[in-house]
């Protein structure tokens, strides 16, 4: 059962000092965009994954170790932060 | 002095022999990183693809015909649950690499819904691992990556990939879906192998 992007606004927010759930994804699978806050979301465990509502292609995801956070945005082939 | 949780946490759990920082939970969580696929058996296939780009295919019918083993192993996921004595009942890995002519160390498992994982070969042969269908006496359910998983018990769960569709053995190792986001590229969860580094 899927999230929606809002659920990110709290691990995002650790790392940018903008909320980027107000941002636009590009989708890099289909080229859709939306709000990063209308992406499907699963996690938190073993990480968030946030998928394009389009296409499930992986858009974005967060894994939070004790030591370390990883962000990867491979699937997200622009991302618009509004200012 | 101060104790840290993590040092008391460990002891806790390795008196109960368990791997470290684990506890026990008799329920099957279930963690999902996207859709769960609905594969149906006469969709679902299983392919080994050697570094040669030779593919071995089996249906669900040719892979009832082959050996039975009925594995009761204990899972340790890296989320930190641990459930012993699992009950499952599939089809053993050196069963299928039988036929297959590789000189490949690393495996790649790809799933219905777009899953990998990488680990060694070794880690998938010598009745370390099987493509297991039924849990507990009954067919395995999709939120349990029914038809058919990977079961590989000795490394954490994220290995043992559901809605299990291939192998594809590589030469030199890469990353696959958790791997490339911070978490260990073998996971023994006796050495606590959890993220990169540890």
């Amino acid at each position: 059962m899927a999230l929606d992007g809002n659920t990110l606004a709290g691990p995002l927010s650790e790392l940018f000092a903008v909320d980027v759930t107000a941002a636009v994804s590009r989708c890099a699978g289909c080229g859709q965009q939306d709000a990063v806050a209308d992406l499907l979301v699963y996690g938190p465990d073993p990480g968030w994954v946030a998928r394009c509502p389009g296409c499930d292609s992986v858009v974005l995801r967060i894994v939070r170790g004790p030591s370390a956070v990883w962000l990867d945005l491979h699937g997200s082939a622009a991302l618009r932060i509004p200012l | 002095m101060t104790l840290s949780p993590g040092f008391r946490g460990r002891h806790r759990s390795q008196a109960a022999g368990l791997p470290p920082g684990q506890y026990l939970t008799t329920d099957f969580p279930v963690l999902s990183a996207g859709p769960t696929p609905r594969i149906s058996r006469e969709r679902w296939e299983f392919t080994i693809r050697t570094e040669h780009q030779v593919e071995h295919r089996w249906s669900w019918s040719q892979l009832q015909q082959l050996p039975v083993q009925t594995p009761t192993v204990d899972l340790h996921c890296v989320t930190k649950w641990s459930k012993l004595a699992t009950s499952w009942r599939g089809v053993s890995l050196d069963d299928l690499f039988a036929g297959v002519d590789t000189a490949a160390e690393f495996a790649m498992v790809h799933s219905f819904g777009g899953y990998t994982t990488n680990l060694p070969v070794a880690d998938l042969l010598d009745g370390k691992a099987w493509i297991v269908h039924t849990y507990e006496g009954a067919d395995l359910h999709p939120e349990h990556g029914g038809p058919a998983r990977l079961l590989v018990p000795h490394l954490y769960l994220w290995k043992s990939a559901k809605w299990v569709r291939g192998i594809e053995l590589m030469v030199q190792n890469r990353p696959g879906f958790w791997e490339g986001v911070g978490y260990h590229d073998y996971g023994d969860p006796w050495r606590e192998q959890r993220y990169q580094g540890d």
